[in-house]
């Protein structure tokens, strides 16, 4: 009983403390890390819904989803080079990482346009 | 000295040819009337020269009198053409050919305004039948008008030009443009030469005139073979118009070779046996080759014809055979003989001795009567030899060796003792038994069982009381249900005989009880009763068909309903996919907007923020812009989707990355600095 009771506890001191860490991050990667949250919510309803109706335009359905997914990626990649506490990206300036992104970005979704059919 | 050498070995190469005349029909009235209902006047002229020359060329050799009208028009057009300015070389040509059959007068300034043209075509020819016509046009006028001085300026060069026009394989082709070669062109290209060498005012360089006939033995190399040794020149079928056929070409081939071989020395080495070749081609054909023949003047061969090569031993035919020459004439006194009588079943010894036949004044043929103390029904190869009477003639007329005639002798054949019987099968006795009266339809009517037998029995001779095996001798058995079965009726010597053993033939019949008509027929080429008769029919009981036997063949209504249309074809296609009903996709679409939301809201929530954007001016509308310029991409994406092509797109998204990479790199530098610029502060 005390046991259950101290895990109980030991798990929301746990999630507690995650987030009061969490909000310690700068505002430019909690604006990325909503946009992956967004990206792959809508690759998460699209599989939803091709359970629920079938595979049929199997090539819609992928460039969908990868496009979700594709962004995603993009913005982690993102994330890594901006967050000043990684000691890897240190000389790169974030704003040509931006770039990068958006240029990545474009090329993706150009595949994928072309892919959906 | 050598130049008639040649002339004579062309000629006796001809006439060895005329010796190999094999049976068939000379000239006669009815080619001449076929000639005159072809070339027919058309309000009083003929269509155009070439027509006029072919109706007097074909007139004349085939012995029609000169007709006045024809010659009338041929001679309106001929002095046409030659008084006018305008005339082409080919009309000229035409026109002086027809000149030279129907002789017409043309006046010495005409011709000479011609000789003046045709020399001005021969300098500015450049194909082949231009240099035809010209060429040959001027022959023509030299003979006519007899100016032996006329000469072809320059022959050699002209030779030369017209020799440019020959391939390594011996054909010639009509023009330096067209690739096409052909063996016709090579005899007009042969005989134009040898007009040149003709008009040419001295002697020809001797090794053109060798390498010609190189040339000549190249082209005789190309000629083409029928299986029973006939042998023609053919040109391939590339243009139906331009198409000329075996006939044209190996007559070209010819006219020319002779038209060269007049005028050259030396010999032209040809084989004898392609030689003989082309005279069976133009033999078989049935149309005499009429060249040939006019070079046959030297000597005439004599043709026997028969006119009728089936001889019927009923109505007592005699053996009737003709000797006439080439183009119809008499012959000269002469004896026809039989050599022998040969049938398929004696190759070798003749079935008759050796005798003449007797000739009939006034009938003009050779007569041999009595045929049925000779010979049976059937069919024979005669034998024949002319014998010329007088000694003297043998210089002008060709006989020819033994001539070989296929005869067809045709006879009543008796047939007798014919009946049908049917019988038991173990004991052998007769049970049914009726003469068959081949004169009455459907007389027989009889019935068995399948323990029983049929036999059908008769006896056939012929005139001279010999056995006589028909090509046909069938009995057929026709189910009501139009089932057929048909039988040969073998046979022993002059005995026929079939044995129908119904118990062997049950299953052959399907188990098909009932009434089977029956038909007999006995036929032959040589019998002249041959006969189909329904004799009338037999009630056959057989016993059930058991499961598994055959079904019998489905009889069609109307035999001819299989040509009708067939069933109709469904075809299947593949089958739509089941697509979700539109609320579904509309409603998951709505949820698909509905992530962007939360991250608008998230935003929002974040306190997101606009102070960062660049006050300035100018780093303010590069800021503007780069905004722009991405929206614009995504906006081209969309138009991507909707109607663009990828090729159309990449075109526009060249222009619009390399603008929004300029844009971009100012605005993020400009950034990259200022937040620098912050930092060291």
């Amino acid at each position: 009983m005390a046991r259950e009771k101290s895990s109980k506890d030991n798990a929301q001191a746990l999630f507690h403390s995650l987030r009061s860490a969490y909000a310690a991050t700068p505002v430019n990667l909690k604006i990325i890390d909503l946009y992956v949250g967004f990206a792959v919510f809508t690759a998460l309803i699209q599989v939803v819904y091709m359970a629920t109706v079938g595979s049929f335009p199997f090539n819609s359905f992928l460039s969908g989803v990868l496009s979700c997914v594709g962004t995603a990626v993009l913005a982690v990649c993102l994330r890594i080079q901006v967050n000043k506490e990684n000691k890897e990206f240190k000389d790169l300036p974030p704003e040509r990482a931006f770039a990068d992104f958006v240029l990545c970005n474009l090329v993706l979704h150009l595949v994928i346009m072309n892919f959906l059919g | 000295m050598a130049r008639i050498l040649a002339r004579f070995l062309v000629l006796l190469l001809v006439v060895s040819i005329c010796e190999a005349a094999p049976l068939f029909q000379p000239i006669s009235d009815s080619h001449r009337s076929a000639a005159l209902e072809l070339f027919t006047l058309d309000h009083g002229s003929f269509k155009s020269l070439e027509e006029t020359y072919e109706a007097l060329r074909t007139f004349q050799i085939l012995g029609i009198e000169k007709k006045p009208d024809v010659t009338a028009a041929a001679c309106h057009s001929i002095s046409e053409t030659v008084g006018s300015l305008s005339s082409t070389p080919k009309d000229l040509f035409y026109a002086l050919k027809a000149n030279s059959i129907a002789e017409c007068k043309i006046h010495a300034k005409a011709s000479k305004g011609i000789i003046s043209s045709l020399n001005s075509a021969v300098s500015g020819s450049s194909s082949l039948l231009d240099f035809y016509y010209s060429v040959g046009g001027l022959v023509l006028i030299k003979d006519q008008s007899s100016k032996d001085d006329l000469q072809l300026a320059d022959a050699e060069g002209v030779f030369r030009s017209v020799k440019a026009f020959s391939q390594s394989d011996g054909r010639w082709r009509y023009s330096s443009n067209n690739l096409e070669s052909s063996a016709f062109a090579a005899g007009i290209a042969l005989e134009t030469l040898a007009g040149i060498v003709s008009l040419a005012s001295s002697e020809l360089d001797q090794s053109l005139i060798s390498t010609l006939k190189n040339d000549i033995s190249k082209l005789f190399d190309s000629i083409e073979k029928y299986g029973d040794g006939t042998l023609y020149f053919d040109d391939k079928l590339v243009d139906g118009y331009e198409y000329k056929g075996p006939l044209s070409a190996t007559s070209s081939v010819l006219r020319g070779l002779t038209a060269f071989a007049a005028v050259t020395t030396g010999n032209i080495d040809l084989p004898r046996d392609k030689m003989l070749g082309l005279a069976k081609f133009f033999l078989g054909i049935g149309v005499p080759d009429l060249k040939f023949y006019l070079a046959c003047r030297v000597s005439i061969p004599l043709i026997l014809s028969l006119p009728a090569a089936v001889l019927s031993l009923t109505k007592k035919d005699s053996l009737k055979v003709r000797v006439a020459t080439v183009l119809g004439s008499n012959a000269p006194p002469l004896t026809v003989k039989l050599v022998g009588v040969f049938s398929s079943v004696s190759k070798d010894a003749s079935l008759v001795e050796s005798q003449e036949l007797k000739f009939d004044q006034g009938s003009g043929l050779h007569i041999l009567n009595d045929l049925l103390e000779i010979i049976d029904v059937g069919s024979y190869t005669f034998v024949f030899e002319v014998v010329l009477q007088e000694p003297d003639d043998e210089k002008v007329y060709v006989t020819g060796s033994q001539t070989k005639v296929p005869i067809f002798v045709t006879g009543l054949v008796r047939i007798e003792n014919s009946e049908i019987v049917v019988l038991d099968s173990d004991l052998g006795s007769v049970e049914s038994q009726s003469k068959l009266d081949l004169t009455a339809k459907n007389a027989v009517s009889l019935s068995a069982n399948h323990l029983q037998k049929m036999r059908l029995s008769f006896r056939l001779t012929t005139p001279r009381g010999l056995a006589f095996k028909p090509h046909q001798a069938f009995l057929k058995l026709r189910h009501e249900s139009k089932v057929e079965h048909i039988f040969v009726v073998g046979n022993s010597g002059k005995h026929f005989e079939i044995v129908l053993n119904f118990l062997g033939l049950v299953e052959k019949f399907f188990y098909l009880s009932g009434k089977y008509d029956m038909e007999f027929t006995v036929g032959d080429s040589a019998m002249e009763n041959s006969f189909l008769v329904a004799i009338g029919y037999i009630e056959l009981d057989l016993p059930q068909a058991p499961e598994k036997a055959t079904r019998p063949p489905l009889q069609a209504i109307d035999p001819y309903t299989r040509y009708g249309p067939k069933a109709e074809i469904t075809h299947i296609f593949r089958a739509p996919e089941k697509r979700p009903p539109q609320e579904l996709s509309l409603a998951f679409l709505g949820l698909t907007i509905l992530p962007l939301l939360g991250f608008f809201i998230g935003l929002l929530r974040l306190g997101v923020n606009m102070k960062n954007f660049p006050s300035k001016p100018v780093p303010a509308a590069f800021a503007f812009l780069f905004h722009v310029g991405i929206g614009a991409v995504l906006l081209l994406y969309v138009f991507f989707w909707l109607k663009l092509d990828l090729f159309q797109t990449l075109k526009v998204l060249g222009f619009l990355v390399v603008f929004l990479v300029f844009i971009g790199h100012r605005i993020l530098s400009h950034l990259a600095a200022a937040s620098a610029k912050l930092k060291s502060a």
